[in-house]
């Protein structure tokens, strides 16, 4: 019983913090989400612990924490690749900026010649 | 004709003021842009004292992203043809004309080393890297390409439109991996001899061990850059 209010009172810090930073802007939406899923999943499985036992046996693992811990470096892994590619993208965009920012000024301190885009349509990366 | 020599440069203050006057002396009618990349030293000022149009890149980007600040700003500005030549002189303003005029029957025209001309040499695996990486790119191609990391190429406005597009920021990006997307958007290539000089400042690195680490960087490199899907126009944006 006590290990059930342990994990309840952590995991509602959990989604606490997170709805305290989205509120003050700190966290994106985007990146909130899959947080906020993370709660919930701990919060139903303080809930309903035998609920483990049941879906490690279903796939075929026999103590319920390792699917757990097996789950848990999956999901950080993957949250590693996220923000590996979120890191790429803005690097990309930076350096455009960085291109932009040096032609603008160029131009600006010569006073010449459009700086606007030519008219073929710029590529630019989908929204994410 | 709108022609322009792009010189990308970062903190090349000894050999810039000098390979900028003999440009200028070669070649007096073509328009001369340097691309700063980022330069801690005074290699933007002597640049824009030596009378060169500068971009002023706000940190260091690697020669891809100076590039194609370069390109970039040739496709604004409305030039037909743009040629990069390297601000240590390593590359004889005297070929400039000579690469320019590959363009003629290509898109994109490689002032290459080792075409029978000039005494440049490279031993060992850094050698044998760069023999596979050019036959590689030369059966993509369907050119005869003995050179292909050289930094003295010139492109016609299809060839700056499409390194606007693709012209990566990563090791080798800014030579093979822009010129296979180039290839595989339909450009054509082709390379004229010249004699590369021996640096100003700096020597090529001899050692084994770099020279390996070169051969499969350049490898993973060549491997993702031919398995990428193509960046033709109209294509899916990257």
């Amino acid at each position: 019983m006590r290990a059930i209010i342990f994990f309840c009172v952590i995991t509602v810090a959990l989604l606490l913090a997170i709805f305290l930073l989205l509120r003050s802007r700190k966290l994106k939406e985007k990146y909130a989400i899959l947080w906020a899923l993370v709660g919930v999943a701990c919060l139903v499985l303080v809930a309903f612990p035998s609920l483990l036992g049941t879906v490690a046996h279903f796939v075929g693992i026999q103590v319920g924490s390792n699917l757990l811990f097996t789950l848990a470096i999956l999901l950080l892994l993957g949250v590693c690749l996220h923000l590996s590619l979120e890191v790429s993208s803005q690097e990309d965009k930076i350096r455009r900026l960085a291109e932009e920012a040096a032609i603008l000024r160029a131009d600006l301190e010569r006073r010449v010649a459009p700086s606007s885009p030519a008219s073929e349509p710029q590529e630019t990366d989908p929204p994410a | 004709m709108k022609q322009l020599i792009i010189v990308p440069a970062w903190n090349e203050v000894d050999a810039i003021g000098a390979t900028l006057t003999e440009i200028r002396s070669t070649v007096p009618q073509l328009d001369v842009l340097v691309v700063d990349d980022g330069s801690t030293d005074r290699t933007a000022d002597v640049a824009e004292e030596s009378g060169a149009v500068v971009l002023r890149l706000p940190f260091n980007l690697g020669v891809g992203g100076a590039m194609r600040a370069g390109y970039e700003y040739a496709k604004r500005h409305g030039y037909d043809q743009a040629i990069q030549v390297d601000a240590d002189g390593q590359h004889d303003p005297g070929d400039i004309l000579a690469v320019l005029a590959g363009l003629d029957h290509a898109d994109i025209c490689i002032g290459a080393r080792f075409a029978d001309k000039g005494t440049y040499v490279v031993k060992g695996p850094r050698k044998w890297a760069m023999r596979l990486l050019a036959s590689i790119v030369s059966r993509v191609g369907h050119a005869r390409l003995t050179d292909i990391t050289s930094g003295f190429r010139a492109g016609n406005s299809r060839a700056i439109a499409q390194y606007c597009r693709h012209y990566p920021a990563e090791y080798l990006g800014d030579t093979v991996d822009s010129l296979i997307g180039a290839i595989r958007a339909g450009l054509s290539v082709t390379q004229i001899p010249v004699v590369m000089r021996t640096r100003q400042a700096g020597t090529p690195s001899h050692n084994p061990w770099k020279s390996a680490v070169y051969l499969v960087r350049s490898m993973v490199a060549l491997l993702i850059a031919l398995t990428r899907p193509s960046t033709v126009k109209g294509g899916p944006a990257r």
